[in-house]
């Protein structure tokens, strides 16, 4: 009994350490790739460092609640065409709203990431007070069914570009920096993510994280003590949205597109998948599941034009044979639940 | 706007409604009866597609083309149930997504590598390629008219063989309880086998029958998949009597949402807009008819307790 704790703690030691070098190599990488004047690899360490974050805003409904949502792709396509008709109103010098009050569209990023979040958050109060009437194999289908709605309207609605997405021709600014400058990009990305990271954290060991979490193991009794584990559900569907939708304006101003691709059935998927090759329920499972996927995606991507083939039989493997992903595997802590 | 072109209208989502009931039964019985959520049932769609335009544009013969969408679905299912799908009976929902996801993948990767990525062409059969003249002068696409009747005819199969054979009594014991099948001496692992091939079928000619009205290539599979999983949630899970209902108000909804919006919206706006806020709106109708069940009727049009 003792010799499991211990095992338990060292475990969970050997996760922070597995944490720490996982953030410090995505931080330094970047940098040593600016010494060496390689910006492709600040690119793809930027890129890993957004698909991350949109991973942790799943995390938190897929990881702390239990929620199974397959349709996360929303938040993030929310979150870009937010950047995307923002930017574009601003550029055109084309006011986004005429009447009764003249509202101009912005290239300022910080006013354009709270639109964004507060977006995603709507979406996604609207979307889990539906979805999470429901539970278990349902609430798969209709995320995934929900998602798929997103995706039509923004083909079919030709204001914003129909199927051929929103571009802007400038990245947004942020005051003090020079958001061109990949490196410096590279930087406000990876900042972000601390932020939210370290927010998650908190959040896991706050009153409403031990609830939600309690909720996802034993419905029953959270109603038995009083509290009501929809609207603790929903308050972590909302949140999860929403910093999903921060990702998803981060990864448009990354590519300087808004493109309807990004609320496609696929990206839900591949969201989860950073997750689940990572470790569900882990504060940096996302992360390590999102530097994998980009790094996967450049190695064998560059090999062979099929290489989904690869991906798919490794997160075969993974399901079948690691429980508990990659951070699971190299702490050696299992499941970090069952 | 012309009752003939409604009636038109009528049968087209109509028709699409029973392609969707192909899908959407196998995967409420493969539900209903392994508790399975299988997102690589788009995957056998496509399967069966791809064999059907392979084999009748190396025949010439329609029909050999069906029999082999039919079969390679069908053996494509036998294979995946057997190396992937049979460890996924005992695991939670999440393990059975992702693992399926992955085939998806997989299969989708796959096709592409021995097809190519440009769109196959399935010619429809010369018996039924021109239109047929309906009572009432209305002259309709004998091949789509053929794809109602085909798929009527399987739907009413397919309740006979639920309700009226022994394996349907399997079938629907599986469902009710399993452990006490397996104890009354049924191969519990075979019966699986059995309907998840059945199933594969299903889809699979669908896949082959839709071909020939759309272009077979990767991908086409997963977009009537998320049609197939609304069905379901409108019309209950696992039950075979809600995915007909459910298949046919999808299709009814979504052919005449495209066709009747722009028309309504026509009436107050100047057509340009009307066509774009008109389609835009029809592409979001079948999901507001989903939140709309969802909000009278949680578990589904004939669901049982959630």
């Amino acid at each position: 009994m003792s010799g499991a704790v211990t095992n338990i703690r060292s475990g969970a030691r050997r996760e922070w350490v597995i944490n720490l070098v996982l953030l410090a190599g995505l931080g330094l990488v970047p940098l040593w790739a600016w010494f060496a004047d390689a910006p492709f690899t600040i690119t793809l360490a930027t890129r890993a460092a957004i698909l991350a974050l949109a991973g942790t805003g799943l995390n938190i409904a897929l990881g702390m609640g239990g929620l199974v949502s397959f349709g996360h792709a929303v938040f993030f396509g929310i979150g870009g065409y937010a950047m995307g008709i923002l930017a574009s109103h601003a550029q055109n010098y084309d006011p986004l709203v005429q009447w009764p009050v003249v509202i101009e569209g912005t290239q300022f990023m910080p006013v354009i990431w709270i639109v964004a979040i507060l977006a995603g958050a709507v979406a996604a109060l609207v979307i889990g007070a539906l979805s999470l009437r429901t539970s278990g194999v349902y609430f798969i289908m209709i995320t995934l069914a929900f998602g798929q709605m997103f995706y039509y309207f923004a083909i079919s609605w030709p204001a914003y570009g129909g199927e051929d997405g929103l571009a802007i021709y400038v990245r947004n600014g942020f005051p003090g920096l020079n958001t061109l400058d990949p490196i410096q990009y590279f930087a406000l990305c990876f900042a972000v993510l601390l932020v939210v990271l370290f927010f998650n954290a908190r959040l896991i060991r706050s009153p409403f994280g031990l609830a939600l979490n309690a909720a996802r193991q034993s419905t029953q009794r959270v109603e038995a003590v009083g509290m009501d584990p929809f609207r603790l559900r929903l308050a972590a569907f909302v949140l999860s949205g929403a910093i999903t939708a921060l990702a998803g304006a981060l990864f448009a101003d990354l590519n300087r597109f808004a493109s309807p691709a990004m609320f496609s059935w696929q990206l839900s998927g591949e969201i989860m998948v950073f997750v689940i090759l990572g470790g569900v329920a882990r504060l940096c499972g996302p992360l390590a599941g999102a530097v994998v996927f980009v790094m996967l995606e450049h190695f064998l991507g560059g090999l062979s034009e099929y290489w989904h083939i690869f991906l798919g039989l490794l997160l075969l493997l993974v399901v079948l044979l690691a429980k508990g992903g990659l951070i699971g595997l190299l702490s050696g802590r299992g499941a970090a639940h069952g | 706007m012309s009752p003939i072109l409604f009636i038109e209208q009528l049968l087209n989502g109509l028709q699409f409604g029973i392609m969707l009931f192909l899908m959407a039964s196998g995967l409420t019985l493969v539900f209903g009866v392994m508790g399975l959520i299988n997102l690589a049932h788009g995957s056998l769609f496509m399967i069966g597609a791809f064999a059907a335009a392979a084999v009748a544009g190396w025949s010439g013969s329609f029909l050999l083309g069906l029999a082999a969408a039919l079969a390679a679905a069908a053996a494509a299912g036998v294979i995946i149930e057997t190396v992937v799908i049979r460890r996924l009976y005992n695991r939670d929902h999440l393990d059975q997504v992702l693992a399926t996801f992955a085939l998806i993948l997989i299969l989708s990767e796959g096709t592409r590598w021995l097809f190519g990525s440009f769109p196959l062409y399935l010619e429809r059969p010369s018996w039924l390629a021109g239109p047929v003249t309906l009572p009432g002068g209305i002259e309709y696409s004998s091949y789509r008219l053929a794809l109602i009747v085909v798929g009527l005819a399987i739907a009413a199969g397919l309740f006979f063989l639920v309700t009226h054979t022994r394996l349907g009594d399997r079938i629907r014991a599986g469902e009710s309880d399993r452990e006490m099948i397996a104890a009354l001496g049924v191969d519990i692992s075979k019966l699986y086998t059995i309907v998840f091939a059945l199933g594969a079928a299903l889809a699979g000619l669908a896949g082959a029958l839709v071909g020939a009205i759309q272009s077979v290539q990767v991908g086409m599979g997963e977009p009537v998949l998320i049609l197939a999983f609304v069905v379901i949630v409108i019309g209950g899970i696992g039950s075979i009597k809600g995915a007909l209902i459910g298949a046919l108000l999808v299709g009814l909804t979504d052919t005449l949402g495209r066709f009747l919006l722009p028309i309504l919206f026509g009436t107050v706006m100047d057509p340009a807009s009307a066509t774009a806020v008109g389609s835009a709106l029809a592409s979001m109708a079948i999901y507001m008819l989903m939140a709309l069940v969802l909000l009278i009727r949680p578990q589904g049009l004939f669901g049982g307790a959630p």
